[in-house]
């Protein structure tokens, strides 16, 4: 084995993330799209040390106040209060907490579900593939939003159950990709190769296929990492996501739709906040999807 | 082709039956007792609570409730609004024509725009016509639909008074609804002014719902040309001394359509989910708001009729694109 592979796994490991730093760099959006992610990350990490006020103490001589370059704001709110006097801010930064924890969690448990599912139809085919794909084909002839929302009307509304709902929504697509991946590996030869050797089911499928199937994932992963932060703000909005006082972004536009006539920073930064940051998650996935995509790399 | 159709038909089955079963578990799923969660608040009587669900079907075996529930669908019973009393069939073809009237001005707008600034973009590839426009569908695609049609809202209604805030026409107009399509019906009225109150009811709701169609449609659009102006057979045309607009119009834009066909189709899922939202903002009386309505006042019939109709129809509109792809891509029906 030595004799045929003069680098090491570590040396291997270190060319393809240079070549994949390469073609990812090359798409000066996705750099941008990455560093706008990594701010929001240090955001959603060092919350209580960046916020100015706790995000929920109501301070009763400030309701409404406009942010402070416009007349009537003030210093100490520099983004202006909502209609209980919060301070803008502080809510705003805490938001991004719970975006990033229910992007995370959803993808992951998307993710897991998915894979462990595709992997199963790919591998074994036959009349297991075909009910699994039937059961993905029913969850995907939902539109998306209104499963998650009747998911969430049945488990009752709150974080916990919008992020499980919207996972469970995800999960077909990852699902389907696994499955596809796994039928096109399964016919290479370095798995009838280790099949051959003796592996057993369980390692041909996880320690053998399975990385092999990475790159379509982790594009997905990123894409339903932007639509799960999407979502989840569309399920608080309609009352049915986190719920108040959480300072979650789209249940703070919930609570400001009734002053968007009066206060238009209440519903501007809450909402620009959300755009932001799904705009940047997809524009690294723009990135990844280049340096990833084996045949895009040579288009 | 028939066998093609055959195929396609003998597919929906199962998924047809998945979706029945979800819309039918989901009810017996709800925790605690469906005939109390329906009475609601005040209670029934246990005579009543007997009473209710022997009507109801409670009383029998899971899967004895669930044929009973499919025979009833067939023929066309979905239950009674426990809020109106009303069938929910009624009320659901009640309001469709709303959600109907919007989605297709959403995917009118989305195309007539979407498709024009795809194939500019890649015929200008590396411009900054190509730029500024990838990069506003990017954003588009991202745009959280809730938020966007506040804004509007904030600088149409509120800043420029140009726009209502909500519903489907002005108080001061009434005429009988003959179609349900509110331009068609204000037109037919002959009242002055009826048409243009519905069209600037109708305009901001939408702009709001044609926004992610509306860069999916270019994004596709964009690469769908961008593959088919590499093919040999552009190639060619070019070097035959073409001129430039007949290669592009003819053979490229004909063939890069198949995908974009496709990718319209299936906004259908888009503008439904999309539906909810932007009927809620514009307080828009279609099936989405219905549906949000009715799940916050746990209107169970409704909700899982809604779901299982919405559902259906996003199946048949999906056959229908899969179908129109086989008619004009011969490729496809021989696999």
């Amino acid at each position: 084995m030595s004799d045929t592979a003069p680098l090491s796994t570590g040396a291997i490991r270190r060319q393809m993330l240079a070549e994949f730093w390469f073609y990812f760099r090359q798409n000066r959006g996705a750099v941008a799209g990455l560093f706008v992610f990594i701010l929001l990350v240090l955001t959603a990490i060092f919350a209580p040390v960046l916020a100015p006020h706790d995000p929920t103490v109501q301070y009763r001589d400030a309701f409404l106040l406009p942010p402070v370059w416009q007349e009537g704001g003030r210093a100490d709110f520099l983004l202006g209060t909502d209609a209980v006097g919060r301070d803008m801010l502080s809510r705003l930064i805490f938001g991004a907490q719970y975006s990033l924890f229910i992007g995370i969690v959803v993808v992951a448990i998307a993710l897991v579900g998915g894979v462990i599912i595709g992997l199963v139809a790919g591998f074994f085919r036959g009349w297991v593939d075909a009910v699994i794909m039937r059961v993905m084909d029913v969850i995907l002839a939902f539109p998306s939003l209104l499963l998650a929302l009747v998911l969430v009307a049945v488990l009752g509304p709150g974080l916990t159950n919008a992020m499980i709902a919207i996972a469970i929504v995800y999960q077909p697509h990852f699902a389907r990709l696994t499955r596809a991946a796994v039928m096109g590996e399964m016919r290479r030869e370095y798995v009838t190769a280790a099949r051959v050797a003796g592996a057993g089911n369980l390692r041909l499928m996880f320690r053998t296929i399975l990385p092999n199937c990475l790159g379509p994932l982790i594009v997905q992963a990123t894409l339903s990492f932007s639509s799960a932060v999407l979502d989840s703000a569309a399920l608080g909005f309609l009352g049915m996501g986190a719920q108040p006082p959480a300072p979650e972004w789209g249940t703070m536009l919930a609570e400001a739709r009734e002053f968007i006539l009066r206060a238009w920073w209440v519903v501007t930064f809450p909402g620009l906040a959300i755009l932001v940051s799904v705009l940047a998650i997809n524009m690294m996935g723009d990135g990844l999807r280049d340096a990833l995509d084996p045949k895009l790399k040579r288009s | 082709m028939v066998r093609f159709l055959l195929s396609k038909l003998l597919y929906l089955v199962p998924t047809f039956l998945g979706i029945t079963i979800v819309a039918f578990g989901f009810v017996r799923i709800l925790p605690g007792d469906p005939v109390l969660l329906m009475a609601g608040e005040r209670g029934v009587s246990p005579e009543r609570h007997a009473e209710l669900s022997a009507q109801l079907g409670f009383d029998k075996p899971v899967v004895m409730q669930y044929f009973d529930f499919l025979g009833r669908l067939l023929h066309g019973d979905f239950g009674n609004s426990l809020v109106t009393k009303k069938p929910v069939l009624t009320e659901f073809l009640a309001l469709f024509p709303a959600t109907v009237e919007l989605g297709l001005c959403a995917i009118l707008i989305a195309t007539l725009i979407g498709v024009p600034v795809g194939v500019l973009a890649a015929i200008k590839r590396g411009s900054w016509f190509d730029q500024v426009s990838m990069t506003s569908a990017l954003v588009g695609f991202s745009m959280p639909i809730f938020w966007w049609g506040l804004l509007l809202i904030i600088l149409f209604s509120g800043v420029l008074g140009w726009t209502p805030v909500s519903g489907r026409i002005s108080l001061m107009y009434y005429f009988p609804e003959s179609t349900g399509f509110m331009l068609i019906d204000s037109l037919m009225s002959g009242q002055e002014g009826a048409f243009r109150s519905a069209v600037s009811h109708l305009i901001l709701p939408s702009i709001v719902l044609a926004t992610v169609p509306l860069a999916v449609i270019a994004r596709q659009t964009r690469s769908a040309m961008l593959e088919v102006m590499g093919e040999d057979y552009v190639r060619t045309a070019r070097a035959k001394g073409m001129p430039r607009r007949r290669v592009i119009g003819v053979h490229a834009l004909r063939n890069a359509m198949i995908p974009v066909v496709t990718t319209i189709g299936l906004q259908i899922g888009v503008l439904m989910a999309g539906a909810i939202l932007t009927e809620t903002i514009f307080s828009w009386p279609g099936i989405g708001k219905w549906m949000i309505d009715s799940i916050s006042r746990r209107d169970y019939p409704v909700v899982q009729s809604g779901l299982l109709l919405i559902a259906g129809l996003v199946m048949v509109v999906n056959l229908l694109v899969d179908l129109t792809y086989g008619l004009i891509n011969p490729r496809i029906r021989a696999s």
